[in-house]
């Protein structure tokens, strides 16, 4: 194996693949091709992976949410079309008896579905916002970024029943001028007077918008005499837990509670993300799976196709394969060196791939950047993959070198010589 | 140098075989310059094929410098042609995308002997055949007979024992070909064994002994006042 790492050997390579100008330039092509294919395909699917991902970010994807609707099925001398209302106590039993419950939050909201929104006043500026009653829980579920200086409601302030408020970004650039300081600052609120605590903005999109004004849960109890009522509750399973499984056992846990018969399914609703990131999941899956097949076929194709030029060459070469053996060329020699020529043109085109596939990359990350409309975030590809595939092609390229090599190993001198 | 007995070799050509070489008793000394002449297809060819060991008898013994060659693998073929034997060949077969100069180093390589010694020597025996200033020229760029002479120059490189030539000048010009020949007793005057196949009257008489092979015998071998080939060129 000594004469691999020999510069004349390379010489002798070198030389050979510098005669067959053409020939070396189309086998490299096609295996440069599906190196290049390959790494565009996977760094693209690793883009959209990416940009879900950054979607889905910060988020608690085993998180579930559950609220109240009609019966559908007459049960226990009810009728259907019975209302189902969610309360603290449902919150409370659900959280004693459904043990795979990470957290749970009960929240309140006025100014979605039908009910009026709250109106925001600073100084003499008005608007009608969404208005959120929400435990400190929520945060761990759904995370707000809090600007400089502001938090997010606490235990304290539910406690105590304090009237201060979270606004949204939004809500600050309306009333606010630049550089204004909110947090601290009053505000009113359906006529009632609110502390400012924080200015957030949300991660990620959700149906909070960056206009919304949270507030202590207890606070907007009183304020909009809710009772005990809750609008829905969001609730996140343990780590381990699969959410579709405890999205089922706490609906069959209050079915019973409140007498709903056990195949109703319209009695509660709800919804989880955790089949959605299961479905973009099972989609980035598949395109990964695409373009390794894809990936792999062309490369095999590649390779195979320079195995069959190899060939085609030391036929051509038998003449030179036959002096070489005359002047003392052992047959270890002559396999070793087309062998290499195999594996060094493989290993030459598999890098051009990747440095093209690179660049495009690149290029695409540097036009789409953090544009939104396009799912594409910082396509890159694991090197990991990268030096395995490029291994791979190493790999093969010695495999179908064989073939080459022991075709000229198979010529004996004397026939490869013999005058036509 | 060359001791050969009771050779026998046979081709197979499907059911039928062909008998080339019938029973071969032959050995040249040190220093000898032999001719082997005959008709076409009446073995010179194999004759030589099996003296450089590309080839191997189906009997007999054949000892080269007192080394007995038989049941040789490839490796060990190569390994002794290289170290022992020079071939030149009637199409030169010199190697196209390589210089007059990487051409003669070949051998050299395959001694692994190192670049600079390789080049120095190279350069030594392609002057030696009066090619010094060709030596970066493709074998395309050269004539016939200065590639013949390149082929020579390779033979010699590696600086074998016997310089075994089939037609060396059967693709060339008479004056070409005395040219080629007055190399040849040039590195025969200097000790190499060599022997040479031909079909040239004149090109045997520059020999120092003829053989004659007929029907896979050898019918005739005598030795020849030689003709020196300088007279002509
Ligand atoms: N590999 C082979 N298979 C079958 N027959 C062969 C083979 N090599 C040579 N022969 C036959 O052996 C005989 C001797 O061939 P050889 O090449 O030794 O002749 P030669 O004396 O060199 O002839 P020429 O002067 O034409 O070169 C010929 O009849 C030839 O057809
Ligand atoms: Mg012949």
């Amino acid at each position: 194996m000594k004469f691999i790492f020999e510069r004349d050997t390379w010489q002798e390579i070198y030389g050979a693949i510098r005669k067959n100008k053409i020939r070396t330039i189309i086998t490299v092509i096609g295996v440069t091709w599906g190196v290049f294919l390959f790494v565009f395909l996977l760094g693209m699917a690793k883009g959209l992976d990416n940009s879900f991902r950054s979607q889905f970010n910060d988020f608690a994807t085993n998180t579930m949410f559950l609220w109240g609707q009609q019966t559908s099925i007459p049960n226990k001398g009810f009728k259907r079309g019975r209302r189902m209302q969610l309360t603290l106590d449902d919150v409370q039993a659900l959280e004693s008896k459904v043990e795979d419950i990470e957290y749970i939050a009960p929240r309140n909201v006025t100014g979605q579905w039908g009910t009026p929104p709250g109106q925001f006043v600073k100084g003499s500026k008005s608007g009608a916002f969404k208005i959120f009653g929400d435990y400190p829980t929520i945060d761990k579920v759904s995370k707000k970024k809090i600007f400089d200086g502001g938090r997010f409601i606490n235990e304290e302030d539910i406690k105590y029943e304090r009237k201060v408020c979270v606004i949204g970004e939004d809500i600050y650039k309306q009333f606010y001028d630049k550089d204004e300081e909110a947090v601290g600052g009053y505000v009113r609120i359906n006529g009632i007077y609110f502390k400012v605590i924080g200015v957030y903005k949300p991660t990620q999109t959700g149906f909070e918008g960056d206009d919304s004004i949270f507030l202590p849960f207890t606070t907007f109890q009183t304020i909009f005499n809710q009772g005990k009522n809750i609008s829905w509750m969001v609730i996140t399973a343990k780590a381990d837990k699969n959410i579709v499984n405890t999205e089922a056992t706490i609906k069959s846990t209050l079915k019973r509670m409140h007498n709903v018969h056990p195949d109703d399914t319209q009695a509660f609703g709800s919804f989880n993300l955790g089949e959605e990131v299961a479905k973009v999941n099972g989609f980035l899956s598949g395109m990964r799976l695409i373009t390794y097949i894809v990936g792999i076929a062309t490369l095999i194709a590649g390779v195979i196709a320079i195995g069959n030029v190899l060939l085609i060459t030391v036929k051509e070469r038998t003449r030179e394969i036959g002096v070489r053996r005359a002047l003392g060329a052992t047959p270890a020699e002559v396999r070793g060196q087309i062998m290499l020529e195999s594996i060094l043109l493989t290993f030459v085109a598999g890098l051009l791939g990747f440095i093209f596939g690179t660049l495009l990359l690149w290029g695409i990350s540097t036009i789409v950047g953090d544009n939104n409309d396009i799912p594409i975030l910082n396509p890159t590809v694991d090197f990991l993959a990268v030096g395995g595939a490029l291994l791979s092609i190493v790999l093969l390229g010695t495999l179908i070198g064989l073939i080459p090599a022991q075709k000229a190993v198979s010529i004996r001198p004397i026939e490869a010589l013999r005058e036509e | 140098m060359i001791e050969i007995k009771d050779l026998h070799k046979s081709y197979k050509m499907g059911s039928n075989s062909l008998h080339v070489l019938k029973g071969i008793n032959f050995s040249v000394k040190e220093g000898e310059l032999v001719a082997i002449m005959g008709s076409s297809g009446s073995g010179k060819s194999t004759l030589l094929n099996i003296l450089g060991m590309l080839d191997e008898a189906d009997s007999g013994t054949y000892f080269l410098d007192n080394v007995p060659i038989k049941g040789l693998n490839e490796t060990k073929a190569a390994k002794y042609r290289n170290k022992f034997l020079g071939f030149v060949f009637q199409s030169f077969n010199l190697i196209n995308y390589k210089t007059a100069l990487e051409n003669v180093a070949l051998p050299l390589y395959y001694q692994r002997k190192n670049r600079k010694e390789r080049a120095e020597k190279a350069m030594d025996y392609l002057s030696k055949v009066g090619l010094a200033e060709w030596a970066t020229h493709l074998p395309s760029e050269l004539s016939g007979g200065q590639k013949q002479r390149v082929a020579i120059a390779r033979a010699l490189a590696a600086d074998p024992k016997v310089l075994l030539a089939d037609e060396p000048t059967g693709a060339l010009d008479s004056k070409t070909s005395y040219e080629v020949m007055d190399i040849i007793q040039t590195i025969n005057d200097e000790g190499k064994t060599i022997l040479v196949v031909t079909h040239e009257p004149d090109i045997a008489d520059m020999c120092k002994r003829i053989v004659h092979l007929k029907d896979g015998v050898i019918v005739e071998d005598k030795p020849v006042k030689q003709i020196r080939a300088s007279q002509y060129v």
